[in-house]
């Protein structure tokens, strides 16, 4: 279909922008790589009145690392993060996580921070940042603003962004030395996840030290699977000892019913995703 | 309506366009570049995949006025003085398609691969082609005209 008429800027700064969001107000919507919000406008699903275009701010895009922690650019794009050497060596889970991310030509257009603050319970990247611990950074008419990936996602396609806020940057504690594996189980190659599982754990000789899991469509936010990491803590390193912590992955949850899979289904699948996602981390 | 310049197939247009103006529709309505074809609503088939500015895009999934001071390759770009592109060339003689629909797409996403990855294996192929749907081939045909393309040698 056609997209419903809307007026269109683009700013050419973040200050421009978020004085563009807040002359604005609600009727407002940002647009970076669009390939969430093209396909929501030409279903009719949305209505703004206007588009703000933040694609080409310059300020918004790449990837550096300052003292430990990895900076990316809200507008970076999918296909960026998967081939940046810094994003390989300290968050290897993002660039893993981000090749599942639709296809090829959706990459090329879609960016990380689109993805985050589209916040699409079914989307693999908030879970990834849940499970990083990112700060996501934003920028409103007051200033700049930290918010933890765990406080971000606030309800299905909801974030703590506030009308006239946008998100420009995301900032990952390295996690150099740990393993990781994003687990995803959909129905056809480029569909939506049914449940994601994205896992890093961090080992000490045959134990595991410390392991951060987070859930992809378990609920109406990414989760993370807090019994599953409590249980795996000092656990050995073995298949015995991750089969037995990962069948408390669901707890907690609260997926949704659709045609993919039952409440039921998608917890069997978190158990099930977990135990191969914790395993797969450890190789 | 937005101004917008873009170069399309090695030609400079300048248009005032609706925002909401889909580049596919652009590309087919303003410009009757009719090559490039529509075969979804949800952007999942890939049909419409242009390259911009050196990358595919599916041009269902991109606004005309996002495509401003751009450069847009579709498929009826690829040939060069009468000569078809080597992968139009293997489509044809692979017979990688049936009606046909799918193959600009496929023919434009197979080339942003062969410009990364010059000689892929078979499961690169489809990995790079999982974005484009083909309904009739069963996509057997296609990988090996992608392989043949790249130059590599394929078992018919």
């Amino acid at each position: 279909m056609i997209p419903p008429a809307f007026d269109y800027v683009r700013p050419a700064s973040v200050d421009e922008a978020v004085r563009t969001l807040a002359d604005a107000g609600e009727d407002a919507k940002v647009l970076a790589g669009g390939q969430s919000l093209l396909p929501l406008l030409r279903l009719r699903l949305a209505f703004p009145e206007l588009v703000v275009d933040v694609g080409r701010i310059p300020e918004l895009r790449g990837i550096r690392e300052d003292a430990g922690t990895l900076v990316i650019g809200a507008m970076t794009s999918h296909h960026d993060v998967i081939r940046d050497p810094l994003v390989r060596r300290h968050a290897g889970l993002l660039a893993a996580a981000t090749a599942t991310v639709a296809d090829p030509a959706v990459r090329h257009r879609g960016t990380l921070g689109g993805s985050l603050a589209h916040a699409d319970p079914a989307g693999d990247l908030p879970a990834v940042v849940l499970a990083l611990d990112a700060t996501l950074i934003a920028v409103g008419p007051d200033g700049q603003r930290a918010i933890p990936a765990r406080e971000f996602f606030v309800d299905y396609l909801q974030t703590a962004l506030r009308p006239d806020e946008l998100l420009v940057r995301v900032e990952i504690p390295s996690t150099e030395g740990w393993g990781f594996h994003y687990e995803k189980f959909q129905r056809v190659a480029q569909a939506w996840a049914v449940v994601g599982v994205a896992a890093l754990v961090r080992r000490d000789d045959g134990h595991l030290a410390e392991s951060r899991i987070g859930l992809t469509n378990m609920g109406s936010t990414p989760l993370r699977a807090t019994s599953t990491e409590a249980a795996l803590t000092g656990a050995d390193a073995e298949p015995g000892a991750v089969a037995r912590a990962a069948e408390a992955a669901a707890e907690g949850t609260h997926p949704s019913s659709d045609p993919s899979g039952s409440p039921e289904y998608r917890a069997h699948l978190a158990r099930v995703l977990t135990r191969r996602a914790v395993l797969a981390a450890l190789e | 309506m937005t101004r917008i310049s873009v170069k399309v197939d090695g030609t400079a247009y300048e248009d005032e366009v609706e925002p909401r103006l889909l580049l596919v529709h652009y590309l087919r309505d303003h410009l009757g570049l009719t090559g490039t074809p529509i075969g979804c609503d949800t952007s999942n088939c890939g049909a419409c995949t242009v390259d911009l500015d050196g990358e595919t895009v599916k041009s269902c999934s991109v606004l005309a006025v996002q495509a401003d001071g751009s450069e847009v390759t579709t498929i009826q770009g690829l040939a060069h003085d009468g000569e078809w592109h080597a992968l139009q060339k293997a489509f044809h003689e692979r017979h990688a398609l049936q009606c046909g629909y799918c193959t600009p797409g496929m023919i434009m996403a197979a080339r942003d691969l062969l410009r990364e990855n010059p000689a892929p294996g078979p499961q690169e192929v489809r990995e790079a082609l999982e974005g484009n749907l083909c309904r009739c081939t069963g996509y057997q045909n296609i990988v090996r005209a992608v392989l043949a393309a790249s130059g590599q040698e394929v078992s018919s």
